[in-house]
């Protein structure tokens, strides 16, 4: 459970940053996920790249929503503040947080259900105004923590673990995101840190609405694969694991493959997923193009993964609202209260 | 009918036609001679074309409640024709356009009739279709103002400041206000019914609550405002705008708040609670409608104890209801918004000037008790310019932000658990994010969770956690602002509670019902939790009136269930069809109730 902390003691040669602090003080409680979760890779991606990017702990915050992928910032990040709001609603708890503290580090972790079911008003919103944030939604296509109903991204065709076929369009949150005007949006997989864990840096230095459409295969409800290929072995095994309540063990899936190449990965149910990574003369800088990018290689059933678009000249929220650069939670009665005086004036005006 | 200074004139119109302005500049007139008025709009939910009132009481007594009843029609709708004209008390005034004959059935013999052909002088006066409308508006005025002795120049002084700077248009009005003024004196007599300068209203202002409610979250420092458009309350977050474009542009230009329209009232209290979480004043203004959307937040703002405002400006419910219609309605569901066990702190304001205060003062309530704090305002006040004191500030008032511990507090070693109890008040002390490297951090939930605010579904955990959310609701009830009571004049075992907008029509009853010899006491309940002087009110009297704008006797059943008060000593008095409660309905109700046996609380009727 989350209220089991890590021991702090740790390897004395381990590697510091330039703040001082080693990998380990980016860590949070331990995992309650299921072994194997795609999800836990995006935690360690995200550890990674704040420790590397020499990050103060203290001074991100970590929103979220509810659902598996929700609970995921209490296992990083341990000494940072976070949220763990209401289910669909984070990105208008990020906002206002925002709106309060211009100076802090906003994540927002969520899912395939909390943004793109329940949430999508509020994901596309968030982003059409352009809060400063870094927005991961850490896409499995199904619901775990309720026990595998459909979600919103689930491919249209698909079949869930109880044999029903999803008849329901899937919603692309990487298309959306483009659309409604993210300034940055990228799209990976959770078993590929190499390419993750500098998306996540280049999101965290963006000065904007940055999103990331992160592809991490559920262990439970997405079935299994492993080593055996045999569709029956897998059915018979998935309901011994619900009569027995027992979660199999499983390891994650780790793909390296080069910029321009389309790589299949098995996912544990035996799907298969095709993830073409963007090739080095890709041109990130072109909304429109990207979006025409997205859509060939979508009718070619593949997955377009790597730094779709970024507009490096971005502007956020605070810039559309003029805010002044003090945080606005730390403004104090002189700059608040117009005082005694001013009221007069404004009482003589009402007479 | 003669009267000086006391009498009701209703204005009928069509909705859109220009004449919300010319009426409220009739209002503005009549005070500005010293006399007050109470001005109220009963408008559609229409852009264009419905039927719309404007009621003017003008009272030098200063009764500022509804009265009942119209003394003077001013019948500029077709539509209505018939129920305007029958609403004129017998004796009183009928004012019409008589451009086009009616024949004698649609006319009272108890009336005086006063017509004037409004439209005729206009189209001869005007070629444009929209100066014929426009102007008409304006030659009313004048008309009236000549039948009821208004002073032309104080009309003249306030279309002045209404259009200062456009020479032009200041001058046409003008002559519309002489055209209507001259029609009269060469062919009609001044009426009995006259306005006289008075020295009546002193340094009071003329304020719509939700204006002054805006200019309280401006003195009460809030920051963030996330709303959504709803009436009645949209022109609370508009007023905002306005205050902090005046009061909040640092030197620099740049804005010391942000103000988001959100999606909806969902992501519009989200911001709040993240704002809120984050350190910064934030509020959100809404009706019954929002309040609904609303309710999961509301009750994580409990659970995690997260300071939030929230403005409620009820209308008619359920559901859509009545949209641009008042009652005070939301009380239960703000009072107990949310699943789970929950309960909030409610202001109640009487009036703009409390709009004000109480609108400042939620926001360190919000801060000092880590939760929601609901402002209750209703349509009448919020969207009616109402005479009341002016607005008043100390300037040694320091903004309160509650137990927030600081770096310089955990560098001391102070021990840190974001919901451990340490004051015995039930508030627990917060950090807020960013303050320190490595403490203070803690990770915020709606589960279940210890006092060092680690994940725990515990049951002993839970419940403690829960008592005390209990102990820090009894701590709320010595801040909130305690009632205001009035002893009647002789001794009596009967009292009354009231609240809100109905204070100024409950005071002009009580008055009518002591002349005849019907005394009660009067408690007037301006916050929830209610305060131990609330019950021992109750407990002193063998029978308690309770007033309120709702069909079901909201307010009474907080008081039955909050304090465990037997409902049969709590007889209900209910006035509900959307309009504001008037004193003639309460005296009516209570003379009834008064004379009936206590021991049964009649099932109530429909208003008016």
């Amino acid at each position: 459970m989350t209220y089991i902390t890590k021991p702090k003691m740790h390897h004395p040669n381990l590697a510091a940053n330039a703040l001082g602090f080693t990998r380990r003080d980016y860590e949070g409680s331990v995992s309650t996920l299921c072994a194997g979760c795609g999800h836990d890779s995006i935690s360690a991606s995200i550890i990674q790249a704040c420790f590397e990017l020499d990050l103060a702990p203290h001074r991100i915050a970590k929103m979220s929503g509810i659902g598996c992928s929700s609970k995921t910032p209490d296992y990083m990040l341990g000494a940072s503040h976070g949220f763990n709001t209401v289910h669909g609603r984070m990105p208008s708890v990020l906002t206002g947080a925002n709106l309060a503290n211009r100076d802090l580090i906003y994540l927002g972790v969520s899912g395939d259900g909390d943004s793109a079911s329940i949430g999508l008003g509020q994901f596309a919103h968030s982003i059409r105004r352009g809060v400063n944030m870094t927005y991961i939604v850490e896409n499995n296509g199904v619901y775990g923590l309720t026990k595998g109903q459909f979600s919103a991204t689930s491919d249209k065709g698909s079949k869930s673990k109880g044999g029903v076929i999803n008849h329901d369009s899937g919603i692309d949150l990487v298309s959306l995101a483009l659309q409604l005007g993210a300034t940055f949006v990228a799209r990976s997989f959770s078993g590929d840190k190499h390419q993750l864990t500098p998306l996540i840096k280049a999101a965290l230095l963006h000065k904007g609405a940055a999103f990331i459409d992160c592809l991490s295969p559920c262990v439970q409800f997405n079935n299994h694969a492993g080593s055996t290929k045999s569709y029956d072995y897998v059915r018979d095994h998935n309901e011994a694991v619900n009569k027995l309540d027992y979660v199999a063990h499983r390891a994650p899936i780790h793909v390296e493959y080069e910029p321009g190449e389309t790589q299949t990965v098995t996912q544990h149910d035996g799907s298969i997923l095709s993830l073409h990574k963007l090739a080095g003369h890709y041109d990130p800088s072109d909304r429109v193009a990207a979006q025409a990018f997205l859509s060939s290689k979508a009718a070619l059933g593949e997955i377009v993964t790597g730094l779709l678009f970024v507009d490096p000249a971005a502007e956020d929220l605070h810039a559309s609202l003029n805010t002044v650069d003090t945080p606005l939670n730390d403004l104090w009665d002189a700059e608040l209260t117009p005082g005694a005086g001013a009221l007069e004036a404004v009482n003589a005006g009402l007479r | 009918m003669s009267s000086v200074n006391d009498f009701v004139v209703k204005f009928a119109n069509v909705n859109g036609s220009g004449s919300a302005s010319a009426n409220a500049l009739f209002a503005k007139s009549i005070l500005r001679m010293g006399v007050p008025v109470a001005a109220r709009n009963i408008f559609p939910s229409n852009i264009q074309g419905l039927p719309t009132w404007f009621e003017v009481r003008v009272t030098e007594a200063g009764r500022l409640g509804r009265r009942g009843g119209v003394d003077m029609m001013v019948a500029m709708n077709p539509q209505t024709w018939d129920r305007d004209v029958a609403e004129i008390e017998p004796g009183g005034y009928l004012f019409y356009d008589c451009t086009k004959p009616l024949p004698p059935s649609k006319f009272r013999d108890d009336i005086t009739v006063i017509g004037v052909p409004l439209t005729a002088m206009c189209n001869d006066k005007y070629v444009l279709p929209r100066e014929r409308q426009l102007f008409k508006n304006i030659v009313y005025v004048g008309a009236l103002a000549a039948l009821l002795d208004i002073e032309l120049g104080v009309i003249e002084t306030a279309l002045s400041e209404q259009f200062a700077g456009r020479d032009k248009l200041i001058k046409a009005n003008f002559e519309a206000l002489h055209m209507g003024a001259d029609y009269v004196k060469a062919n009609l007599k001044p009426l009995a019914l006259k306005v006289r300068r008075a020295e009546a209203v002193g340094d009071r202002i003329f304020i719509e609550g939700n204006s002054a409610a805006a200019l309280g979250a401006v003195y009460g420092g809030a920051t963030v405002c996330a709303w959504y458009p709803i009436t009645p309350s949209t022109s609370l977050a508009e007023a905002f705008m306005g205050y902090c474009k005046e009061f909040r542009t640092a030197p620099d230009g740049k804005a010391r708040y942000a103000i988001v329209q959100g999606e909806d009232e969902i992501a519009s209290i989200g911001i709040v609670v993240g704002a809120g979480w984050n350190g910064a004043r934030a509020f959100t203004c809404t009706s019954g409608p929002g309040i609904s959307l609303m309710q999961e937040f509301i009750g994580l703002s409990y659970f995690a104890e997260i300071p939030a405002v929230i403005f409620d400006v009820q209308r008619g419910g359920p559901s859509t209801g009545m949209p641009t219609r008042t009652q005070q309605s939301d009380i239960l569901s703000a009072a107990y918004a949310s699943h789970g066990d929950t309960k909030h702190v409610l202001l109640f304001p009487q009036d703009p000037a409390e709009c004000f205060t109480f609108g400042a003062q939620a926001f360190d309530l919000a801060d000092r008790l880590q939760t929601t704090v609901f402002v209750m305002l209703d349509l009448d006040i919020g969207m009616n310019e109402w005479l009341c004191e002016p607005l008043a500030w100390d300037d040694n008032h320091k903004i309160d932000r509650g137990k927030v511990m600081t770096h310089a507090d955990l560098e001391a070693g102070r021990e840190f658990g974001r919901y451990l109890e340490v004051d015995g008040d039930g508030i627990p002390y917060r950090t807020y994010p960013g303050t320190h490297p490595t403490k203070g951090g803690y990770f915020t939930r709606g589960t279940s969770r210890n006092p060092y605010a680690r994940y725990s579904e515990e049951g002993s955990v839970y419940v403690d956690n829960m008592q005390r959310l209990l102990r820090k609701f009894e701590t709320a009830k010595s801040l909130v602002p305690a009632p205001i009571r009035d002893n009647a004049k002789a001794a009596t075992k009967t009292g009354v509670i009231y609240f809100g907008s109905t204070t100024p029509a409950l005071h002009e009853a009580l008055g009518v019902l002591e002349e005849r010899g019907l005394h009660l006491n009067a408690l007037r309940v301006r916050g929830f939790p209610f305060s131990d002087e609330v019950y021992d009110f109750i407990a002193a009297h063998e029978r308690v009136f309770v007033i309120e704008q709702n069909r079901d006797g909201q307010l009474r059943t907080l008081l039955v269930n909050e304090g465990q008060i037997d409902p049969l000593k709590l007889p209900p008095v209910l006035h509900y069809d959307g309009t504001p409660i008037t004193a003639r309905f309460i005296v009516a109700e209570i003379a009834r109730l008064m004379g009936a046996p206590a021991n049964r609380p009649r099932v109530p009727e429909a208003a008016e």
